[in-house]
This record gives C-alpha cells, sequence and structure tokens, in this order.
C-alpha cells in the first residue's frame, strides 16, 4: 500500500522551493541575449522602485498600529492636514524615482528595439560588422506558424532552429488574425498581424529546445498553437537544415493555401523547397490564385485611386472569409453552423507529391463573380 | 439662482455666527443645469464625430485599387448643400430671435423654413449617396468610402433627428405657447442645430474640399 | 450580404426569427441546462414571492419608476453583486479548466466555452459588476455629499439605470439563447469581424455593451451637471469633499471616453452587418484602427473605475483616523492630473505591436509619470493616519489592506509600463495578476471599504462586524493565493487565456491559483451572509443617530436612511469637513419653520425605454429585423411622448416634513436617553 502525501504539502512545496526554484522561470533565466537583457531590466526596475514601495509598506503597517485608537495616544491632532516641506517629500520621491526609472525607460527601449539589429552577442561579445544575421521569416496561421530560411531555401511548420552565437532576424506576418510571436527563452514578443510587417531581433546563447507560442488569443485552435524552438551549435543547425533539405516536399503556393486552413495540433513539417516570394505572397496576402497583392493595390492607392471605372472591379481583392474558421468549435461535429474538420496536414515525410499539388477543399476564390456580396464561408 | 453664489460672508446671523442652513428654500429654478448638461452631451456627441474624423484621416487614403474622391466628390453639388446647412442655421438664428421677442407665429414660421432647408440638405445628401451607389462606389467597396459613408451618413443622420425634434416641438410650442420649458427646449436644439452646422465646415473642408487635393 | 451558417430558417420562419432557431438552445449542454432550471426556479421563486406579497404595484410605483437618487443608487448596487456572482462563476470555472487540463488532458470545457467564459468574465466584471457598483455608489452619495435634493436630470438618471440593466439583461440572455463572443473582452478584430465570428455572440457583445454605454454616458452628463450646479451654498469647488472631486473627475472620463467606445463598436457592426471595410484583412480595412480606439476608451475606463474608490479610501481614512485628510489640495490636484494622463497612456496596451522605440518610450514614460499623483495619494493616506486615533472598523480594515496590496499592482504596473519589459510580460499572466492586483486591491476592496462604510446610512442599520471580518480576510488571503501564483506563472512565460497547458511542471501553480479562487468564493459566501445576519438582527444594529462613525461629510448631518428630501433645509458649508465642522461649533438641528420642498415625479418612461432596448438588441442579434424596426420606433415614440409631459414635479406638504423631522428628533432623544 501506498501512503499518499499529505495533501497540504503538496501545496506547500513549491512556495517552500520558490526561491531555489527561480532558475527554472524562463523569464527570469532565459537563454537568449535580448531576453537576458530584458530579465535585467525588470530586475532593476524591480529594485528601484522597491526603493519607495518598501517603505510605504513598512509605514503603513507601522502607523496602522502606532496610531491605533485604543493606543490613546497624546499626540493625537485632528486639525494637523498640511505640512508644505512634507508635501515637496511625497511628490518629489516619486519624481525622482520616475525621472531615473524613465531615463533607463528611454535608453533601453532604443536599445532593445526589436528593430534594431543586435549589437553583441552577448555581454561580452560584440557582432562583428561582417556577420550577417539569420533571416527567418514567420507567418502565424490559424493554428500554426510558419517559418521560411528564405538564404537556405527551406520551411517549417511549428519547428523553428537557430545556431546559437549567431544574430537572427525575423520578419513577421500573419495569414487572418493577429498573433504574437514569442520565445521567452530567446526575446520579447512582437506581434505578427495579417497585411503587415513587423521585425524581432535576437541571438540565443545556450543550446537547447526551448517553447514558443503565439501570445496573443487568436481564436479556438490558439492554446496549441505552440512550437520547439531548438538553439543548436553550427554544426547541429547545419545538421538540422540538411534533414530539412532533404524532404521532398516543397512550399509552394498551392501547399501555402491549404496550410493556411485552419488546423490544430499540427505536428512538425519539412519543406526542402520554396518558392521564390512565398513570404511576400503571404504578406500581401496573395497567396490564392488570382488574388491582388496588397503591396500593389497600395501603389495603385498611392497613386489616386484607379478611376471610376474601378468602382465595379472588385476581383482578387476579398481576403477575409475565403480562409474559414468556422462558426462553432470544430470538436463539436453534428453543430450546424461549423466547418467540417479542417483538411488534416499530415507530417510531409508522409505526404505524397500528387496529394500536395492538390488544391484544398473549399478553395474556390468567390471574387469576381460574388462581387463584395462575397461574405461568409464556402460551401 | 442669486442665493446659491453668494459668498460664505452672507451665511453669518446677526450676532456675525455662522449658519449651517437656509431658513427658506433657495430657488432652484426648473432645468437649470439643463443647458450645461446639453451642451456636455453635445462635446460627448463631438467626439462621436472625432473619432470618425480620425478614421476617415486613416483610412481616407485606402481606395482598394478603386475610385478615389476625385473620381466620385461632386463639388459644386456638395457647396449647394452646404449653403442648405448654413441658411438652415441663420434662419433658425431668427427664429431664436422671434423667440426672445415672444413672437409664436414668427417663431413657428422661421422653424418650419430651418426645417425645410434641412429636409433639403438631406434630400441633396440622399441623392449623392444614391448616385455614388449606383456607380459602385458602395460603403464595401473600400475603406475609404467605408469611412467617408459613415462621417457623412453620420451627420445626415444627426440632421435627421434635429428635423424629428424640430417638428416635435413645432407641436410643442404650438400646443402650450412659449412658455420657458419649450423656450430652453428650443435653446437646446438651437445649440445641436449649430453644432451640426460646424461639424459639416469640418466635413467638408476635410472630406470634400481636401479631397479633391489628395 | 450571404446567409450565415448558424440557422437553416427560411421562408417564413426567416422572416419572423432571422436566424434563431432551437440549436440556439443549449438543450445538450448538461450545464448550461441545470444552471437554466437553477435561474428558471429561482425566478420563478422570486416571482411568485413577490405576486404572494402583493408587491408589484410597491416595486412599480416605489422602486422600477422612482426618480430618487438614492433608490436608483441602490438598484445599481444590487444589479453589480447580482452581476458579480455571475462573473465570479465564470472564474471558478477557468481556474478549474486551468487547474485540470494538464497531461494531456483536454479538462472539461472546449474551446467553444471556456473561450466564451474568458470573455464574459472580462466583459460582465467591467461593464455589469464595476460600473454599476461604482455608478450606484456615486448616484447614492454625492447629492447627499453636496447637501442636494437630487441630481440635475431625475428622469435621466432612471433612464440610465434602466439602460445599464437592459445592456445587463442581452448579456445575460447570451447564456442560454446562442452563444457569447468568443474573442476576448476586448473583441479585437479581424476575430471579431463577420467573417472569423459570424456568430450571433459577437452581436451580443455589441449589442450589450452599446445599451449599457447609453446608460453610462447620460449617467456621466447627469452627474457631472449635479456637481457643477447643485452644491449647497457656501460649498466651493475647493471645499468639496474628496469623493465628490473623484467623482467628478470619474465621470469627466466617463462623458470624454465612452463616445469613443460607442463610435468604435458602431463601425464594427457596421463591418458586421454591412459589410464596410474598417477593420478588415481586405480592401483596405486597418484592424489595428479598432485596437488603438478601443484602447483610447479603455485606459481611460480603468481610471474611471478606481477614481471614485480613492476618494472613499480618503474619506474613511480621514473619517476612522478622526482627523481632517492630509494635503487635500495635492490630493485635487493628484486627482486631475491622472484625470489627464489616463488619456496619453492609451499605447502601453499594444508596445509589442511594433511602433518604434521613441512612440514606446513616449508612451511608457507618461504611463510612469501616473505613478507620480497616484503615490502622492499614498502618501496623503499615510500621513492622515499619521497621529490620528485610528479605528479599526470594516472600512478601515479594508483600506489599510487596499494601501498593502495596491502598492503591489502599482509597482507592477510601472514594471509594465517599461517597453522592453513588456515584451517579455505582455499578454502573460504575470500582466493578469498585475491588473487583478489593482482591480481588486483597488476597485473592490474599495467598493467593500465603501458598502460597510455607508451600509447604515443607506439602510438605517449597521452591518455585522463578526461576519464582515471573516469575509474580510478570506478576501484578502485568497486574493493573494489566487494571484501570486499568476505572477509567478507569469515569469514562467505562461501566456493568458490558454485552455490547454503543456508542462506539467506548471499545475501546481494553477492548483494554488484555483485554490484561491475557491477561498475567494467562500469570502463572497461570508459577505452574503453577512448582509443576511445584518437585515436580520437590524434592530440590535440600528443606526439612530445617522452618524454611526462620527463622519465628517454631509450625509452624515442627515438621517439614516435620509428622507426623500435628503435635507429639511438645504445646509450651508463653512469649511470642507462640512459636518465635522457643524458638529465642533456646536451646531443645533432646527426643528421647526418647515416649508414644502420641491421634488421630480417618478416616471415609467425609464424602464419602458429599457424594455424597448433590449427588444432593439434582440431584434438586431437575431436578425429579427422586423422586431428591431418595430422596437425602435417604439422608442422613438416613447422618447417623443415623455417629452410632452411638462408635469415632472410635485411638492412635499410641510406637514409631511415635519411629521418625517418630529420622528427623527423623536429617534435622537431615544439615543441620548439610552448614553444618558
Amino acid at each position: 500500500m501506498t501512503v499518499r502525501r499529505p495533501l497540504p504539502i503538496r501545496y506547500l512545496a513549491p512556495l517552500a522551493l520558490l526561491p531555489l526554484s527561480a532558475c527554472d522561470w524562463v523569464v527570469m533565466s532565459p537563454a537568449g541575449d535580448v531576453a537576458m537583457q530584458q530579465r535585467d531590466l525588470i530586475l532593476i526596475s524591480t529594485a528601484l522602485m522597491l526603493l519607495i514601495i518598501l517603505p510605504v509598506m513598512a509605514l503603513t503597517v507601522f502607523f496602522a498600529w502606532r496610531y491605533r485608537a485604543s493606543a490613546r495616544r497624546d499626540d493625537y491632532d485632528p486639525d494637523w492636514d498640511h505640512s508644505t516641506s512634507l508635501e515637496l517629500l511625497i511628490w518629489s520621491a516619486p519624481l525622482l524615482i520616475i525621472i531615473w526609472l524613465g531615463a533607463i525607460t528611454w535608453t533601453s527601449t532604443h536599445l532593445l528595439d526589436p528593430y534594431r539589429p543586435v549589437a553583441r552577442i552577448d555581454a561580452a561579445r560584440k557582432v562583428t560588422p561582417q556577420a550577417k544575421p539569420l533571416q527567418v521569416e514567420v507567418v502565424a496561421m490559424d493554428w500554426k506558424w510558419l517559418f521560411i530560411y528564405p538564404e537556405l531555401g527551406i520551411a517549417t511548420v511549428n519547428e523553428l532552429a537557430a545556431p546559437i552565437d549567431t544574430p537572427i532576424q525575423f520578419k513577421l506576418t500573419s495569414a487572418t488574425m493577429m498573433n504574437s510571436f514569442y520565445v521567452p527563452a530567446l526575446a520579447g514578443q512582437i506581434y505578427a498581424m495579417p497585411g503587415m510587417q513587423t521585425v524581432l531581433h535576437a541571438v540565443a546563447n545556450k543550446p537547447g529546445s526551448y517553447e514558443g507560442f503565439s501570445a496573443n488569443y487568436s481564436g479556438a485552435g490558439f492554446s496549441h498553437m505552440r512550437f520547439r524552438f531548438h538553439a543548436l551549435d553550427r554544426s547541429g543547425f547545419d545538421q538540422w537544415a540538411a534533414r530539412v533539405k532533404a524532404s521532398k516536399a516543397p512550399l509552394d503556393r498551392a501547399t501555402y493555401v491549404k496550410l493556411e486552413q485552419p488546423s490544430e495540433k499540427v505536428p512538425p513539417m519539412y519543406f526542402g523547397q520554396v518558392q521564390p516570394r512565398m513570404f511576400h505572397a503571404a504578406l500581401n496576402m496573395c497567396a490564392q490564385p488570382g488574388k491582388r497583392c496588397m503591396d500593389e493595390v497600395m501603389m495603385v492607392d498611392a497613386h489616386g485611386g484607379a478611376g471610376k471605372e474601378s468602382a465595379h472591379d472588385t476581383a482578387g481583392l476579398r481576403h477575409d472569409g475565403t480562409i474559414d474558421v468556422g462558426g462553432f468549435h470544430p470538436q463539436q461535429p453534428g453543430r450546424k453552423g461549423e466547418i467540417a474538420q479542417p483538411a488534416g496536414m499530415t507530417p510531409a515525410a508522409t505526404r505524397t507529391p500528387a496529394e500536395q499539388g492538390d488544391q484544398a477543399p473549399g478553395q474556390k476564390d468567390h471574387d469576381g463573380h460574388a462581387g463584395h456580396q462575397g461574405h461568409g464561408p464556402t460551401p | 439662482m442669486a442665493n446659491t453664489t453668494t459668498s460664505d460672508s452672507a451665511f453669518l446671523d446677526a450676532q456675525g455666527n455662522p449658519l449651517f442652513h437656509l431658513a427658506r428654500e433657495p430657488h432652484h429654478p426648473e432645468g437649470a443645469s439643463t443647458m450645461l448638461g446639453f451642451w456636455i452631451y453635445l462635446m460627448s456627441d463631438c467626439l462621436i464625430f472625432a473619432c470618425l474624423f480620425a478614421t476617415y484621416g486613416v483610412l481616407g487614403g485606402s481606395y482598394a485599387a478603386g475610385p478615389g474622391p476625385r473620381d466620385l466628390f461632386d463639388l459644386p453639388l456638395v457647396a449647394v448643400n452646404t449653403a442648405m446647412l448654413l441658411l438652415s442655421s441663420i434662419t433658425y438664428g431668427f427664429a431664436m430671435l422671434a423667440m426672445e421677442k415672444n413672437r409664436i407665429a414668427a417663431t413657428q414660421l422661421w422653424l418650419a423654413v430651418t426645417g425645410l432647408f434641412g429636409l433639403a440638405f438631406l434630400c441633396i445628401e440622399l441623392y449623392e449617396f444614391a448616385h455614388l451607389i449606383h456607380e459602385g462606389a458602395t460603403p464595401q467597396r473600400s475603406a475609404f468610402l467605408s469611412a467617408f459613408f459613415t462621417l457623412v451618413g453620420t451627420h445626415g443622420l444627426h440632421v435627421t433627428f434635429g428635423i424629428v425634434w424640430l417638428v416635435t416641438l413645432m407641436v410643442q410650442v404650438g400646443r402650450k405657447g412659449l412658455i420657458l420649458a419649450n423656450k430652453r427646449r428650443l435653446m437646446c436644439l438651437s445649440m445641436f442645430w449649430h453644432f451640426l452646422d460646424v461639424i459639416w465646415i469640418g466635413v467638408f473642408t476635410f472630406v470634400y474640399l481636401m479631397g479633391m487635393l489628395r | 450580404m450571404s446567409p450565415h451558417p448558424a440557422s437553416e430558417n427560411s421562408g417564413i420562419w426567416k422572416l419572423i426569427f432571422g436566424r434563431l432557431d432551437w440549436s440556439a438552445f443549449p438543450l445538450h449542454e448538461p450545464i448550461l441546462v441545470g444552471t437554466f432550471a437553477m435561474v428558471a426556479i429561482g425566478g420563478i421563486a422570486v416571482l411568485a414571492l413577490i405576486t404572494r406579497f402583493r408587491l408589484w404595484g410597491y416595486l412599480w410605483s416605489e422602486w422600477f419608476t422612482t426618480v430618487d437618487h438614492k433608490r436608483i443608487g441602490i438598484m445599481y448596487m444590487i444589479l453589480g453583486l447580482i452581476m458579480f456572482l455571475r462573473g465570479f462563476t465564470d472564474a471558478i470555472m477557468m481556474r478549474l479548466q486551468q487547474a485540470m487540463a494538464f497531461n494531456g488532458s483536454e479538462g472539461y470545457l472546449n474551446a467553444h466555452h471556456y473561450d466564451q467564459i474568458f470573455t464574459a468574465h472580462g466583459v460582465i466584471m467591467i461593464f455589469f459588476v464595476a460600473m454599476p457598483l461604482i455608478t450606484g455608489l456615486m448616484n447614492y452619495m454625492v447629492p447627499l455629499q453636496i447637501g442636494a435634493r437630487d441630481v440635475s436630470f431625475p428622469f435621466l438618471n432612471n433612464f440610465s439605470f434602466w439602460m445599464t440593466t437592459a445592456g445587463a439583461v442581452v448579456t445575460m440572455m447570451s447564456l442560454f439563447v446562442g452563444e457569447f463572443a468568443r474573442t476576448g473582452w476586448l473583441a479585437y478584430p479581424p476575430l471579431s469581424g463577420i467573417a472569423y465570428s459570424p456568430g450571433v455572440g459577437m452581436d451580443y457583445y455589441i449589442w450589450g455593451l452599446q445599451v449599457a454605454g447609453v446608460g453610462t454616458l447620460l449617467s456621466g452628463v447627469n452627474l457631472i451637471a449635479t456637481i457643477v450646479k447643485m452644491r449647497a451654498p457656501g460649498m466651493s469647488m475647493m471645499k468639496m469633499p474628496i469623493f465628490v472631486w473623484t467623482s467628478l473627475c470619474s465621470n469627466i472620463l466617463i462623458v470624454a471616453a465612452f463616445p469613443v467606445l460607442t463610435a468604435v463598436l458602431a463601425l464594427l457592426s457596421l463591418d458586421r452587418y454591412v459589410g464596410t471595410a474598417f477593420f478588415t484583412n481586405d480592401f483596405g480595412g486597418n484592424p489595428m484602427m479598432y485596437i488603438n480606439l478601443i484602447w483610447i476608451w479603455g485606459h481611460p475606463e480603468v481610471y474611471i473605475l478606481i477614481l471614485p474608490l480613492f476618494g472613499v479610501f480618503s474619506e474613511v481614512t480621514s473619517t476612522f483616523s478622526g482627523k481632517r485628510l492630509f494635503g487635500y489640495s495635492s490630493m485635487v490636484y493628484a486627482t486631475v492630473v491622472i484625470t489627464i494622463l489616463s488619456y496619453l497612456v492609451w499605447l502601453h496596451h499594444f508596445f509589442t505591436m511594433g511602433s518604434g522605440a521613441s512612440v514606446n518610450s513616449f508612451f511608457g514614460i507618461t504611463t510612469m509619470v501616473i505613478s507620480i499623483p497616484t503615490g502622492a495619494k499614498i502618501f496623503n493616506w499615510l500621513f492622515t493616519m499619521y497621529r490620528g486615533r485610528i479605528r479599526f472598523e470594516l472600512p478601515m480594515m479594508w483600506t489599510v489592506a487596499f494601501m498593502l496590496t495596491f502598492v503591489v499592482g502599482g509597482m507592477t504596473g510601472v514594471l509594465l509600463a517599461v517597453p522592453p519589459a513588456d515584451f517579455v510580460l505582455h499578454n502573460s499572466l504575470f500582466l493578469i495578476a498585475h491588473f487583478h492586483n489593482v482591480i481588486i486591491g483597488g476597485v473592490l476592496f474599495g467598493l467593500f471599504a465603501a458598502i460597510n462604510y455607508w451600509w447604515p446610512k443607506a439602510f438605517g442599520f449597521r452591518l455585522d462586524r463578526v461576519w464582515g471580518k471573516r469575509s474580510f480576510w478570506l478576501w484578502v488571503v485568497g486574493f493573494w493565493v489566487a494571484f501570486m501564483p499568476l505572477y509567478i506563472l507569469g515569469l514562467m512565460g505562461v501566456t493568458r487565456r490558454m485552455r490547454v497547458l503543456g508542462d506539467p511542471s506548471l499545475q501546481i501553480w494553477f492548483q494554488i491559483a484555483a485554490l484561491g479562487a475557491v477561498i475567494i468564493g467562500a469570502g463572497i459566501a461570508c459577505m452574503l451572509i453577512q448582509f443576511a445576519v445584518s437585515i436580520r438582527n437590524r434592530e440590535a444594529l440600528k443606526d439612530v443617530t445617522g452618524d454611526p462613525w462620527d463622519g465628517r461629510t454631509l450625509e452624515w448631518a442627515t438621517s439614516s436612511p435620509p428622507p426623500d428630501y435628503n435635507f429639511a433645509f438645504t445646509p450651508v458649508i463653512h469649511d470642507g469637513d462640512a459636518w465635522a465642522d457643524m458638529k465642533k461649533r456646536g451646531y443645533e438641528r432646527p426643528t421647526k419653520g418647515y416649508a414644502d420642498i420641491h421634488m421630480p415625479s417618478n416616471t415609467g418612461a425609464g424602464i419602458i425605454l429599457g424594455g424597448l432596448s433590449i427588444a432593439l438588441a434582440v431584434g438586431m442579434i437575431w436578425y429579427m429585423w422586423w422586431l428591431a424596426g418595430l422596437s425602435f420606433a417604439g422608442i422613438l415614440a416613447v422618447a417623443i411622448g415623455h417629452s410632452f409631459n411638462y408635469k415632472r414635479d410635485f411638492h412635499i406638504p410641510a406637514d409631511v416634513v415635519t411629521r418625517t423631522e418630529e420622528a427623527r428628533t423623536a429617534m435622537l432623544k431615544t439615543q441620548l436617553a439610552a448614553q444618558g
């Protein structure tokens, strides 16, 4: 017979371990230099604020006890309500702290701006001017992540890898929803937004496998929108890249369009080839055949529009509604208004080339013949 | 009102001791806060328009490869429309002058004229909208058109409610005459009407004139 | 617009019922059917009791149609407390789900339900708990504190209440008919757009908030006008009680922020109903515009909530320390500075959008600057306690708990205002812990202080101390047990709104948090018991003086509960702490010379308009266009019809006043006799 551990101890144990286990808290002990600097900033700011918070808390308790009615102290002074010197102190003390913190904020916000290329590998090493950062293009989809390595001509789903001590430049966008790309061990997060591009610079220092996920709720499958980030040494990364390269599956537009359809708990997928300008198509929402790329549309707009006749010409402009996330959650088959279980995306290794060429079901383009009335899910 | 705003020294009794209550109720005229309250409401309405202007400012250049302002706006027509609304503000002013002199018939006449100008404004606006939609420049065609129709349409909706209110007030003045409550209501509508005028000047400048310059 | 998938109705059925059909009723969800049965049984029981005791007439004429700011205030509080129970149930369900869903377990809620629950929790707690509770408080106390008989626009006050209630009813309907939004409480597009949320949930959200928003805005206009125009003679702005100041600033924020919410939700509904392209991904729309606009409302909103409670803490600290408030004028300036600054910080809710370093630092620093006046306030309370004689009654206990809790929330808030720190903490459970720390530790603790403080004024008897203390300790302990783990989980990189979690080592923290929620639940139960026990023992707890705490402001100068007309004679003010000043200078209550008192009359227009607004919302949500059209026409007709009613006031005759005041004189004598 086993004796179950008494419940209270189970609950108290983590509290006792609190100071010790702090090193497991990924935000407090990250593996990348950018996240490390952000961690330091948290510690410095907290320390600065504790300079004022702790005395206030102590004084609150002290005053509450010292001036309790039952003590009947004779320094009771019901009409004392003003003291210029005290007033000066209570406004200037927080002011000084905030000036200090404000200065730190200004500099750190500029130094750790996600758009700014990293200047150092870690506290000891600077980035050499000739070092080129690794380019990774990220597309958030419902509900998985697509990573494109344009220089290597490979792409993956839900698996990200990078060599350590090498700056990485992420360019991010999203297929439909607003998501937030976040690998706590590596660097702070940044939104991935449809039709928009954001940039994040980072560098990993410690080899390992870390968690990455979307930090902005984006619908039913959001909880499982997770991926692994492998920080590898140079040879490990090369091997990994070669493994991806060996996959026969190409990431072309047809595959992309199929991939774009909502799906959950998607296992990692490898694509050995990537059609050129895939990210451009994703960013400008024109991977589907017949779509007009947003950058072209914006160019037309910048020139004052396309004239009166263009009013009726809406072909290729619609994007929302062509990707159907369904009125209800897919896990409840039989409910009206729900889409069928999304086209199952199988790992790249098990798929035949024929499958990959297929047009995803329900992917007919409504534009052109349906005009602006073409809302709603496809049949 | 006068009683409520006197200084401290007034609240002493004959011996110079402080008074802690008024033996006689200070007269709060009915509706003393109405103007202030209505003014605050107008400012909140103004913020709704501010949001719509801001939205138009952000989205006004997103034609989605469709037609832009220069393809669509008929400036002379909008100028006539603007004139209608400005004239209606002037005639409302005449109505208020007549009201001050307690001349019911003249007040009603000017109110009617104001309403007619407002109606003319609305008709021209609806004609403009119908024309645009007929040409395919619907609110759904582009973010620019969405923002345009919403901003101008919200103003139009306000004018519509203004006319409904104006007719209601004309009935009430007809029934009760220019009693205090009705005068107060006419003042409120006056503020509302002129406010819509000011908003329209913003629309005309910001949307139409500057749109033609884009 | 093409038909949405939620309904199979066609032909005449579609014309009548829109997209409402049997599938909208969750008959296959045992939890919901059970809840519905309980609500229905409870509801029928209440209705039966009301009928049995023939209370309908009384409720209608004395409460539903009342324009008395005190009764409307109480109705707001009841609404807030009822909705609080719903919001808390959502919280418990979330905590349970997150404590269970590990090791491949999906927990007991699927995404369809879980996502509705966290959305509903946020929406209900902010719009239908915190807002009604603070509005009720301001409604009740502000006219009394400024020595007025009612608010500036008594009918508007009744109308505002019923619009808020109508919004709450619409939101609650979604529980049993259809669904609620699954978008998070601020409903970011494109997720909240028609293409990705085609169901009725988002429409419930939009219409619930739009209807309630009308009420909130009008009550804001009303209270500003009241404070500016209706103050008793002698009460200059700088002699107003601090609660009146904070209420004024809070209502200015309401008037300046809620129109933005109205506008942005209107644009979203145009996208959903008409097919415009404001926040879409296509046709040039820009979802980020929505996020900017909603936070331009959203950030001031949190100051709308907290400012009146800052006023409560000031009143309570001063009263129970038996001292004047330290630094009154710096308190006023601090409040005004917070009011202004709250408009310059909205972008800190989305530093991670990539706005660039200069923009981010600007908004980060303005956010931090807010902590200076807030810090000054904390010091002012501290120095009000200094050299006082602090009586630890329940309101004061809540205040001290607030001071100790809120500073931690403030600190984590400033931390989140440092953009690079926000990049790692944004949207994490650290953020959740932060804002619950300030909203529970600030707004809720303040409301509990206020309820315990002013209950005797509103009902004529004090609240039971024993159950009050139990509730206090359970709440305070429960709060820390529930939210400390969330701070830690945030530092472990756990993000919000997760239905299922991966790493099993995290489970213990979620279990502790769930335990904390249970402790809070016990605290809520004790509070309800406290109310019940106090009502039962009301004779023993009776306050005959009207001034049970040795108060300092005008509301304590009249009886508990105050008569309909508040004050038999309009008071004259010579000092900021008006009532303390009157007591010090040996004020004698006048006992003769009463005159007729001019009062506003009750009206049923408010509740009718509220009911029609519900019908309008239902028509719009379910695409029953005939219902929407009819109820809109009805609203117009009732509003216009109401404007033809010129007789909106009456006089309380002098002899009624005399009788009421003589009863009070007699009651005060029993007090003196008891003391003698």
